[in-house]
């Protein structure tokens, strides 16, 4: 199948691509390998996209962003891209069920996914104590001891979020100050349920059925441990690149694609938008913002070729 | 795709058919995202094996006894006998690996 506009992923970035495109009346195709949403779907509560003076649940507004999309007429299917090949102007896509696609103009939205720890244990107990999505698995804690890994926006609210259900939230984190947004940091600290280790970075999880005990180092050298049901590792995020041509887009150290202010990358007709993008700053409403960008681009691109 | 409870879940694994339980909830956004991975996937073991869901939020018995801590878990099934498990969102290629498991 051939279409005009291709558009891979459907977070927030995606979905606000496909409304532009599909606004715009393009030949486009939104492909998603899951639910549309992509990270929002982990995301508790979000006070920061305007818009919302309430604030809204992740899950709500990914459904709103696609409701809005398919009003109209958002042209999107169910798949997994595997490959893609971007070296001649006609861009081809591969999907892990044989299928190939082809494009005039690519969009990149693969987003990212939460970044592991990489110690001893980690792999092991997952789903028996060791979480990366807090809004998934806190119910599962309820009156228990938890921790949490990290000191970013993600790891500080997720830990208010924990307190509704567990006893007592310990905060771990390698440096002496957080990351995290001031008001974000402010409702921690005066949540009493919440402690914090400062300094510290956990080298390893342990126990039999289920999480029982971390191993903490301080930046002095000194090791220490730490009784907890479960560990909650909100460290950041990796790119989902495994399907692109990396060398071809130019990709950073962190494998991210960098893009000029229009969201072009490297290869002429390939946009990049959302948190796959090189930056700093990965919040819903810039993914939202680059998603429109990126389909103005696409446009400018395809009116230039023809 | 069928969904399964605490009270018909050991008759439901009991079954010599191989059977996968998605445990899932409605509040949980990585279990919406790996839903229609797993219904296509019902479709295409029709036969062969069975996939259920569990919602973890009606039935806390059955997630109690498997020591589920996390969303989405699917557990395979053969004979009553649990034959392994798989937790997060993972992709269609990994659930085909887990159901074969057990063909």
């Amino acid at each position: 199948m051939h279409h005009t506009l291709i558009i891979v992923g459907g977070g927030p970035a995606g979905l606000t691509a496909g409304l532009y495109a599909a606004r715009a009346r393009m030949d486009h195709l939104l492909i998603e390998k899951g639910a549309e949403g992509g990270q929002v779907l982990l995301t508790d509560w979000i006070d920061n996209y305007p818009g919302f003076p309430e604030g809204i649940s992740g899950f709500e507004l990914a459904e709103r962003m696609t409701a809005q999309a398919k009003r109209f007429e958002l042209n999107s299917m169910f798949g997994n891209v595997v490959s893609m090949d971007l070296s001649a102007p006609l861009k081809r896509l591969e999907l892990d069920n044989g299928d190939s696609l082809s494009c005039n103009a690519l969009i990149i939205c693969t987003g990212a996914r939460p970044r592991a720890l990489g110690v001893p244990g980690e792999k092991e107990f997952v789903g028996k104590g060791v979480s990366y999505c807090a809004t998934c698995d806190a119910p599962f804690y309820r009156n228990l001891h938890v921790a949490v890994v990290g000191g970013g926006n993600t790891a500080i609210q997720e830990a208010g979020h924990l307190t509704k259900f567990a006893d007592k939230v310990t905060v771990i984190h390698r440096r002496d100050e957080l990351r995290a947004t001031k008001i974000v940091q402010e409702k921690a600290f005066a949540n009493k349920k919440i402690d914090f280790i400062w300094n510290s970075t956990v080298t390893g999880i342990e126990g039999k059925d289920g999480v029982e005990q971390l191993r903490l180092l301080d930046t002095s050298g000194k090791e220490s441990t730490l009784n907890v049901e479960g560990i909650f590792v909100l460290i950041g995020v990796l790119p989902n690149n495994e399907m692109l041509p990396l060398t071809d887009l130019k990709a950073d150290e962190g494998g991210f694609i960098p893009t000029d202010c229009e969201t072009r990358t490297a290869i002429p007709g390939v946009m990049a938008a959302g948190d796959i993008r090189s930056k700093e700053v990965r919040q819903v409403v810039n993914a939202a913002g680059e998603g429109a960008t990126a389909v103005l681009a696409a446009e400018n691109y395809l009116t230039n070729l023809s | 795709m069928q969904s399964v409870n605490d009270a018909d879940f050991d008759s439901v694994i009991a079954s010599d058919t191989p059977c996968l339980i998605d445990f899932w909830a409605p509040w949980c956004g990585p279990c919406k995202a790996i839903g229609p991975v797993v219904e296509a996937l019902a479709d295409e073991y029709k036969g062969r094996a069975t996939i259920y869901k569990m919602n973890v939020d009606d039935n806390p018995a059955t997630p109690g006894k498997f020591g589920i801590r996390a969303i989405p878990t699917l557990i395979l099934f053969k004979s009553g006998e649990k034959v392994d498990q798989i937790t997060g969102a993972v992709g269609k290629a990994q659930l085909i690996d887990l159901i074969e498991k057990a063909l």
